[in-house]
């Protein structure tokens, strides 16, 4: 068995994470466990970005531009958590509730 | 006038007249019944003059064409048989528009009932006339039509319209096997025009086809002249009002398949198996009608019963070799004295306030003479008293079967001879004898002018209808031959006098000063049945083809047909309602599997 980690090993992991996490957001239905799931599948974006940059060796020197747009994607991802957690309050005050399905109110 | 104006005149007045009575003038009834007579009476002096003219040439009109070689045109054949039957229909159909002006005097349906009688004029004028198959076809259609309108009249009684539905649909049946003996016919000779099938008659080689062809034809008339088995229709005709009955079903439709065999008799006198096929119904019929009006009560049944012996009789004619022209005779003489009878029993129930029971009746004799009178005539000529009409064309018929040796149709006219007698005299016994039985019958006096002076034009028409100047002026394809009758006097004379002697005999000893019948034999009175047996028949098949067709509609076409597209459209429908679901995590798993779904699009 080959003993060396490889981009595949890195990816494998990453798309399982990024399933697990999509999973989660289709099934389970309280809302902040899907808001958990959801970051999940930003942190497999983001491991999937580190391994290519690492990866990706150029004279020697792994290519720091996935390093780089994660942090974009980790700052831009704490914003998006600030305004989803306020939705989600917000929310849980007029409903009562955190059952993602009985909030159906525009069904047909 | 030239015999193609005339010809075209004596068929369209009619129709025209017809036309507009049912179109506009409905309202004015007097003007609607003398238009319809004064028609009735236009047509038949232009026949005596077709009659007495020569044939000219006939312009026809187009009325079918397929390509080049295929035409069917409306077109007229004025030889002798077609202007003869037009004489018997026109006379005979002014004299019935006359007894109607008084007949139907009060009743409310008086437009349309001469708008039908002169719809009828029109189609049966295109029969006679015809000379080709479909064109007979055609009218021949029109005719049945025009009794289902007459029979049903009085439509507002369902036993009247009961009766016409009957008749129409018994003339249908017949008039299947009469399309496919015209197709088999054209198949065979390649031409439905009657002088050219008569030249192309030596050519055909299939004889079972051509004898199976005539058989066909003869269908249409086993319905139209109401043969057995479709003799139906005829007694339950007579719910229709009485100068209907004498036009229609004694004089003129009814002869009508007799018209057509002898047409068509050059077919029959090669077809030897079609021949004796057709002389044996007719024989049949004869014999069964008569024992059948040996029990009626009502007048008209009794006549119309009498009607279908006859019509036997000619159609037996037809079927026996060289017997056409004895049958065409009989049918001449026969629509005069039976139109008579039908008449006068019409006068008769006028006069007792429409009651038709015989039993209802009596002593009519002293007080409605003429009648009495000419109606005795008639009966005298129909139950064939020598010298009367009635006689001669009847030895005619029986003389042609004893001389072809036709031993069944000649046994069954014999018998009939000794039948016919007894019921018409057990007729007038119980109807016109002895003391009234009823009120109504008490009351009744003398019709009026209107009325007897047909009678009276008829009874002499029944009387000297065969001798010769009467005879060959209508065109009649026979005549009396008193001197030839003496020294041919063979067993058939000897015979049918001593019918005639016992029958009336017998009537007189059974019926004479008696008020109900002495004698009950069901069996004859209710007809042998055989309406219960077509009704059990038709219900059974009925229920079975009911039966057959509620399963396969229940297990078979509903399932395919409802329930399938409405499974699918509930599954549709299903699938389509999950878009609207409100439930943000459907959206989501729809979004991925957009998703994935254009990626691999991309990728392959």
């Amino acid at each position: 068995m080959d003993t060396a980690l490889t981009l595949n090993h890195f990816l494998f992991v990453s798309g399982v994470l990024f399933a697990i996490g999509l999973a989660g957001v289709l099934i389970r239905r309280n809302l902040i466990v899907i808001f958990m799931c959801l970051e999940l599948m930003l942190a497999a974006a983001n491991l999937t970005l580190v391994a290519f940059s690492r990866f990706n060796v150029q004279d020697g020197q792994p290519a720091y531009e996935g390093h780089v747009l994660l942090f974009f994607i980790i700052t831009v991802a704490a914003a998006e958590v600030a305004v989803g957690l306020a939705i989600i309050v917000a929310l849980f005050r007029s409903r009562e509730t955190t059952d993602v399905t009985k909030i159906n109110s525009m069904k047909f | 006038m030239d015999p193609n104006m005339s010809a075209w005149t004596v068929l369209l007045l009619p129709l025209l007249v017809a036309a507009a009575i049912l179109l506009g003038l409905k309202r004015w009834s007097g003007l609607s019944s003398l238009l319809s007579t004064g028609s009735a009476a236009i047509t038949f002096f232009l026949c005596i003059g077709l009659a007495r003219g020569g044939v000219g040439e006939v312009e026809a009109f187009p009325w079918l064409r397929l390509g080049d070689d295929f035409l069917v045109e409306i077109g007229f054949s004025l030889d002798e048989l077609s202007r003869g039957m037009m004489l018997i229909v026109t006379s005979i159909g002014f004299l019935v528009h006359l007894f109607s002006l008084a007949y139907m005097k009060e009743d409310e349906g008086k437009a349309r009932y001469f708008a039908g009688l002169s719809l009828f004029m029109f189609s049966m004028t295109g029969i006679v006339l015809a000379d080709n198959l479909v064109m007979m076809f055609i009218f021949w259609e029109l005719v049945g039509v025009s009794s289902y309108i007459l029979i049903g009249h009085w439509y507002q009684k369902s036993s009247a319209a009961e009766a016409a539905k009957k008749a129409f649909l018994t003339n249908r049946i017949g008039d299947f096997g009469f399309m496919i003996g015209i197709l088999l016919v054209w198949m065979l000779t390649g031409s439905f025009y009657f002088d050219q099938i008569k030249e192309a008659v030596g050519g055909v080689t299939n004889m079972t086809l051509l004898n199976v062809a005539v058989i066909a034809l003869f269908c249409g008339a086993i319905g139209k002249s109401a043969q057995v088995p479709l003799h139906v229709w005829l007694p339950d005709a007579m719910e229709g009002p009485t100068p209907v009955s004498a036009l229609i079903h004694a004089a003129t439709m009814v002869a009508a398949g007799v018209f057509m065999l002898a047409r068509v008799g050059f077919l029959i006198e090669v077809t030897e198996v079609a021949a004796s096929v057709i002389a044996t119904i007719g024989a049949i019929t004869a014999v069964i009608a008569a024992l059948m009006a040996l029990q009626q009560n009502d007048i008209k049944r009794i006549l119309a019963y009498s009607t279908l012996s006859q019509l036997g009789y000619m159609v037996m004619a037809q079927g026996i070799h060289h017997g056409s022209e004895a049958g065409m005779f009989h049918l001449y003489t026969h629509a005069f004295f039976k139109a008579l009878l039908f008449l006068g029993s019409g006068a008769v129930i006028y006069a007792c306030h429409h009651r038709q029971d015989i039993w209802d009746m009596g002593g009519l004799k002293k007080k409605m003479p003429i009648t009495f009178w000419t109606f005795a005539i008639g009966t005298a000529a129909l139950i064939a008293v020598p010298f009367t009409s009635g006689f001669w064309s009847k030895e005619a018929i029986l003389e042609a079967a004893h001389h072809e040796g036709a031993w069944f149709a000649y046994v069954c006219g014999i018998i009939v001879a000794f039948l016919t007698p007894f019921y018409m005299t057990r007729l007038i016994i119980v109807a016109f004898t002895g003391k009234a039985r009823t009120d109504d019958a008490d009351h009744a006096k003398e019709v009026g002018a209107i009325m007897w002076i047909p009678l009276a034009i008829l009874a002499v028409m029944a009387i000297v209808s065969a001798y010769n100047p009467v005879a060959s002026g209508l065109l009649a394809q026979g005549h009396a031959d008193p001197g030839h009758l003496f020294s041919h006097f063979g067993l058939t004379a000897i015979l049918s006098l001593v019918g005639l002697l016992v029958g009336v005999a017998a009537a007189f000893k059974l019926y004479i000063g008696k008020d109900s019948d002495p004698i009950s034999i069901p069996l004859f009175r209710d007809k042998f049945y055989i309406d219960e047996m077509y009704r059990g028949i038709v219900a059974v098949f009925q229920d079975a083809i009911a039966a057959f067709l509620d399963i396969a509609d229940r297990f078979i076409v509903d399932p395919i047909m409802a329930r399938f597209p409405a499974l699918g459209a509930l599954a549709a429908g299903t699938f389509f309602r999950s878009f609207q679901i409100g439930n943000v995590q459907t959206y989501a798993f729809f979004f991925g599997v957009a998703v994935i779904g254009l990626i691999l699009f991309l990728l392959l």
